[in-house]
């Protein structure tokens, strides 16, 4: 594998062996000093045009953890602003000696195009509305390690579908995996047209929540909200938040899920998201074993055939 | 290093097909059981002793050597299997992946740890193992036991418990089961 664009490029057989591997990983996370030779002499370069705490240091300390030289780019202090263009900007990185791209935009289809113009290996970071391949990776390992396996659970997906390229990714990734999703959501959140998504949908998530084994809370995203697209936040949470109230409604073992960042209060209650059901910390420690996997598999795996 | 890996890997990569019988079950048995024995001389007993496996060919071969030092000192030895491929020498150049996930069970500080593989033939596979206890800690010593020698070695490495000395060519394979050793060849399979 060279580039990871889109969790499709993976297919099932492909998830499953990330998944494989962020076991290993994970093994070296745990240790006393967390960290393998094995991409020695490498350089991994973030380049990452939209903001981010998590996915930056995850992928910076998933680089660091596999020996590999990181780098980052902050379009705040570069010659974006004196006019290069994103191809000129790339192409200057990739002249400095650089083994893989980690590449974030608020625009569709960027890290594709990047990966057309370079030799380094790209790994999608986030664009736009479309995919974030890592995040539904380690949604899916946490949902193993939680949940034993994929196949024949079942996983809600709640909140603000139609930005949200978690929810394309997670949707492609579980149910490659055998899961069933249901995306709950005002229609005014879902996308214009859901023909061809393998999911159910619903508008009552209290009648959803006792039958799912998972429930994947989606933020709120403000930023890329151009119209009001609901009433208010405060409406939103009566009709789609899960409250303390809903979240007693799930069964005994079913687990909550936030990709992060979290708007409490929200889409999810303050003391909803500290509950022992709610893996949201495993979830980010399995993001730095998933990004080493994928890492690994780009950079390390592949090479020679 | 496990036959299986280089199985599934090109540049070396093929089906294994056997020449001739080297060892039966029986002569891995009782090398097993002098090497257990052997273990115990040299170490004057078993006290923080560490038996690790190497994925995937060692890891049969010491869980028998456990069960052997159990019954013949009847203290338990702790025993871990370890994977290298994340410190391997030819990251890079050949694909490598991991077998199975390493687990070290025990504190290896102190400790004197016995690395069991199936064939010891260039040593980068126990470099690439020494390079990965020693992350897990500073050994008293590192000792290697394999079940077959089979010379062609490009590291200044050598066993001290040896299950077999077996001359080979450069070329040929070697596969290595509790139930007997063969000589063969890794045979390409045809695009």
């Amino acid at each position: 594998m060279r580039h990871l664009l889109a969790v499709d490029d993976l297919g099932s057989d492909g998830i499953e062996e990330v998944l494989r591997l962020t076991a290993s990983f994970v093994e070296v996370s745990a240790r006393a000093i967390p960290k393998v030779p094995t991409l020695r002499g490498r350089t991994v370069v973030s380049l990452f045009y939209e903001e981010s705490t998590r996915t930056r240091l995850s992928f910076e300390a998933a680089a660091k953890r596999l020996s590999a030289d990181t780098m980052n780019f902050n379009v705040g202090a570069s010659s974006v602003h004196k006019g290069e263009s994103l191809r000129d900007t790339v192409l200057t990185i990739e002249a400095m000696g650089v083994d893989a791209l980690i590449v974030r935009h608020a625009s569709a289809g960027v890290p594709a195009q990047v990966a057309r113009w370079v030799q380094a290996s790209v790994v999608n970071a986030g664009d736009g509305w479309h995919e974030h391949p890592t995040q539904a990776l380690l949604d899916c390992y946490t949902l193993q390690e939680q949940l034993g396996r994929l196949d024949g659970r079942r996983v809600a997906i709640v909140g603000d579908v139609k930005h949200s390229r978690v929810a394309r990714s997670d949707i492609a990734a579980f149910t490659s995996l055998g899961a069933d999703v249901v995306v709950v959501a005002p229609p005014t959140l879902l996308p214009p047209s859901l023909a061809g998504w393998p999911v159910e949908v619903s508008h009552d998530l209290d009648g959803v929540l006792p039958k799912v084994d998972a429930v994947v809370l989606l933020r709120m995203q403000q930023e890329r909200q151009t119209e009001a697209l609901v009433p208010s936040l405060r409406e939103y949470t009566a009709s789609y938040g899960l409250t303390r109230r809903r979240a007693a409604l799930l069964g005994e073992r079913a687990v909550v899920m936030h990709p992060g960042p979290m708007n409490r209060g929200v889409e999810i209650a303050a003391e909803v998201a500290d509950l022992p059901r709610s893996v949201v910390t495993r979830q980010v420690a399995n993001g730095v074993a998933v990004r080493m996997a994928v890492l690994f598999l780009v950079l390390a795996a592949g090479a020679g055939s | 290093m496990a036959e299986r890996e280089r199985r599934i890997t090109p540049p070396y990569g093929g089906a294994f097909v056997a020449r001739s019988r080297v060892m039966d079950a029986a002569d891995v048995r009782r090398a097993i059981t002098r090497i257990a024995h052997e273990v115990v001389e040299r170490n004057a007993g078993l006290d923080d002793a560490v038996v690790i496996g190497l994925q995937t060919g060692g890891v049969p071969l010491a869980r028998s050597l456990v069960a052997e030092l159990t019954r013949i000192e009847g203290a338990e030895v702790p025993l871990g299997t370890l994977d290298v491929a994340f410190y391997r020498d030819d990251i890079g150049l050949r694909p490598v992946m991991p077998e199975a996930v390493t687990d070290i069970p025990a504190e290896l500080s102190g400790r004197t740890v016995v690395l069991v593989d199936d064939v010891l033939f260039t040593g980068r596979t126990i470099r690439a193992a020494l390079d990965a206890v020693c992350d897990y800690g500073r050994p008293r010593a590192v000792q290697l036991a394999v079940m077959v020698d089979r010379g062609h070695r490009e590291l200044p490495i050598r066993p001290d418990f040896v299950g077999k000395n077996l001359p080979t060519r450069r070329d040929e394979a070697v596969d290595v089961h509790l139930d007997g050793v063969d000589l063969g060849d890794l045979v390409r399979a045809r695009r």
